[in-house]
């Protein structure tokens, strides 16, 4: 049964509203502004996309436009946070952090610079822009950096809680953001905190078999439609939101693991690097657990609707279904 | 704490103190390249002049209290002439000379290419070229939110070669739309680089007109008068409405005649350089040599 993070419209099976996880964004950094002088943004050229103009049209002073330059972006940034200020620097994440990946390292992570780093338009729900556009592999080259916290919110109101949770938090954050609409999945009210895992769908004791979903990001409502099928086929399932992605949530992950038969992951990402693959790191070396990981398959994206592209790679509710049932057989 | 004003005019026994100093710093980075066996020798002897007088003459700096919020900001773009950066700010007090021999080695504090983090009073990590310059570029621009008249300037040394890096020109197209007064960028135009001569690997020339393009304020300068660089820095503070650069034209591997101008020490410390002028046993003690007493002209014993 659905845990009280859960929206009640949800709950009652009712018409899910859809936002975009950007406008969450775009509202918390013009909150985040208005709570601390010290916050700056900077942007490459995509400030309404980015929903970074709220704040730039609100402090124009505090906002730097850096024209199309990422790698500057990443360094100025730097520049900017070693004189005491709070900087946002926000694009696609195929360019930011796809394409500074070394200017983040060097000059943000190496010096666990105060950046914010917000990527934009991340998954192949980015849609007919095609793969040029959809990143994919985002989190695995921001996880593997030391220093960075690297964090997917589910929906629009996880969204501008990450944002001004990045804002509080010292030191280098990561946190990807979606284009299209996606469903509303919690409340306003559901708590928010940087490295904590939160039980979102609990399962049935009295059924034998019990698969666990860990998920990442805005394929949540995804995973508890699965559940909710599961269960009316007779598997149990539970589903374990993994917001952040590093630091991973091990103990959160140790306890929902011990607690089912196998485990399935789910993100729009590569299973390679991403949530599937901190997952299974983690767990082979301390409760080796059979796992079935939805995600891009090691493939580029493509043109084409949204929802097309999420079942076309396997990660719609059918899907998640199928290797909730495979993988506890 | 130094509040002396930005730039002040320098007698002829000022400017014999700073040439000096410079030579001390020479040596010092000729005994740390030597025990560490590896890094860089042509640049950072070749930029002792502007580092001496940087930490020794202009910036607003306080040793014994290197985060000093107040100071002026010395970001190095190309992290692989550290000995010199290391050196100069030794002599000037941030931390014992005889640390500097600990340069590469297991723990130390002066990491083969600078990590800000390791050692109070370095302002930026590099190495990866290009990256300087921006930093540099979002100091001034965070530093003029908070003062548009501020007097307090962001000194960016960058190579010659470093200016290949499509990054430095994102950061100069950021600082002349931003038309930053408080940046003063100083190249080291040596005309090499690890390959050869930058003619042959990518020619930049001419580069005074690229940076004037980009909305600079350039000057040309000899790098080894330590008069002329006054005056080229005292000039750039006094721009305003638009950043400065000034291009420092320097020898690689100058104070030692048999490295100078040879783009085979740009990248091996003494002992591991090129045989034809000075074998390689000898090249650490010829070097040490000539700076001592630079090539005869002065007695600098005391500072050895």
């Amino acid at each position: 049964m659905f845990t009280n993070h859960v929206s009640e419209v949800i709950k009652n099976g009712g018409e899910v509203e859809q936002v975009a996880t950007r406008n969450g964004f775009g509202e918390g950094l013009l909150e985040a502004g208005k709570r601390d002088a010290n916050v700056v943004a900077l942007c490459c050229d995509l400030t309404e996309s980015t929903k970074t103009h709220l704040f730039a049209n609100e402090f124009p002073e505090r906002f730097v436009q850096v024209g199309v330059a990422e790698q500057n972006l990443a360094s100025v940034a730097s520049g900017i946070a070693s004189m005491g200020k709070v900087p946002f620097m926000t694009s696609y994440a195929m360019f930011s952090p796809g394409r500074n990946w070394e200017q983040i390292r060097t000059t943000i992570a190496y010096n666990n610079a105060n950046v914010k780093i917000v990527g934009s338009h991340a998954g192949v729900s980015v849609g007919p822009d095609g793969a040029t556009h959809q990143a994919i592999e985002d989190i695995a080259i921001m996880r593997a950096v030391p220093n960075m916290i690297v964090v997917a919110p589910a929906d629009v109101h996880e969204a501008h809680k990450v944002t001004l949770a990045a804002a509080q938090h010292d030191g280098p954050i990561y946190f990807r953001l979606g284009r299209s609409s996606t469903p509303v999945v919690t409340t306003e009210e559901t708590p928010f905190e940087i490295g904590k895992a939160q039980l979102m769908f609990t399962c049935d004791e009295s059924l034998k078999k019990k698969v666990g979903i860990v998920v990442t990001g805005s394929l949540l409502y995804n995973a508890l439609m699965a559940a909710q099928e599961l269960q009316t086929q007779g598997i149990g399932a539970s589903v374990l939101h993994m917001a952040t992605i590093k630091p991973l949530d091990t103990e959160a992950l140790s306890e929902f693991a011990a607690q089912h038969d196998a485990l399935v992951t789910v993100e729009e990402h590569q299973v390679i690097g991403g949530l599937g693959g901190a997952v299974a790191e983690f767990l082979s070396e301390t409760n080796p657990t059979k796992i079935a990981r939805i995600g891009i398959h090691d493939q580029f994206g493509q043109s084409g609707e949204p929802d097309e592209l999420i079942a076309h790679y396997g990660m719609d509710v059918p899907s998640i279904v199928a290797a909730g049932q495979r993988v506890v057989e | 704490m130094y509040t002396k004003p930005n730039m002040q005019y320098l007698n002829s026994e000022q400017i014999s103190g700073l040439e000096t100093q410079a030579n001390a710093i020479r040596q010092s980075i000729i005994e740390m390249l030597t025990e560490a066996g590896s890094g860089h020798t042509a640049g950072p002897l070749g930029m002792a002049d502007v580092f001496t007088l940087l930490y020794f003459a202009l910036l607003k700096h306080d040793p014994t209290n290197p985060d000093w919020v107040e100071r002026d900001r010395l970001i190095l773009s190309n992290g692989h002439i550290c000995p010199v950066l290391y050196a100069t700010m030794a002599h000037a007090g941030y931390f014992p000379v005889e640390e500097l021999l600990t340069l590469r080695k297991f723990g130390t504090r002066l990491q083969g290419h600078p990590h800000r983090q390791a050692l109070p009073g370095l302002e930026n990590t590099s190495g990866p070229l290009g990256s300087g310059l921006s930093q540099a570029v979002g100091m001034a621009i965070a530093d003029r939110m908070d003062n548009p008249y501020t007097s307090k300037f962001m000194y960016c040394l960058t190579g010659d070669g470093e200016l290949q890096e499509g990054q430095i020109w994102e950061a100069a197209m950021l600082a002349g739309k931003e038309k930053l007064h408080n940046l003063i960028v100083i190249v080291d135009r040596n005309g090499f680089q690890i390959d050869g001569y930058t003619q042959d690997v990518m020619p930049m020339e001419p580069l005074a007109e690229k940076w004037e393009s980009f909305g600079f304020d350039v000057q040309e300068v000899d790098g080894h008068s330590m008069r002329a660089l006054n005056d080229a820095i005292g000039k750039a503070q006094a721009v305003y409405s638009q950043p400065s650069v000034i291009i420092a034209h320097t020898i690689g591997g100058k104070g030692v005649d048999v490295f100078e101008r040879d783009f085979r020490w740009h990248g091996n410390p003494p002992g591991k350089g090129p045989e034809d002028r000075v074998p390689k046993s000898d090249q650490a003690k010829v070097a040490l040599q000539k700076l001592r007493t630079l090539a005869g002209t002065i007695d600098n014993n005391n500072h050895a």
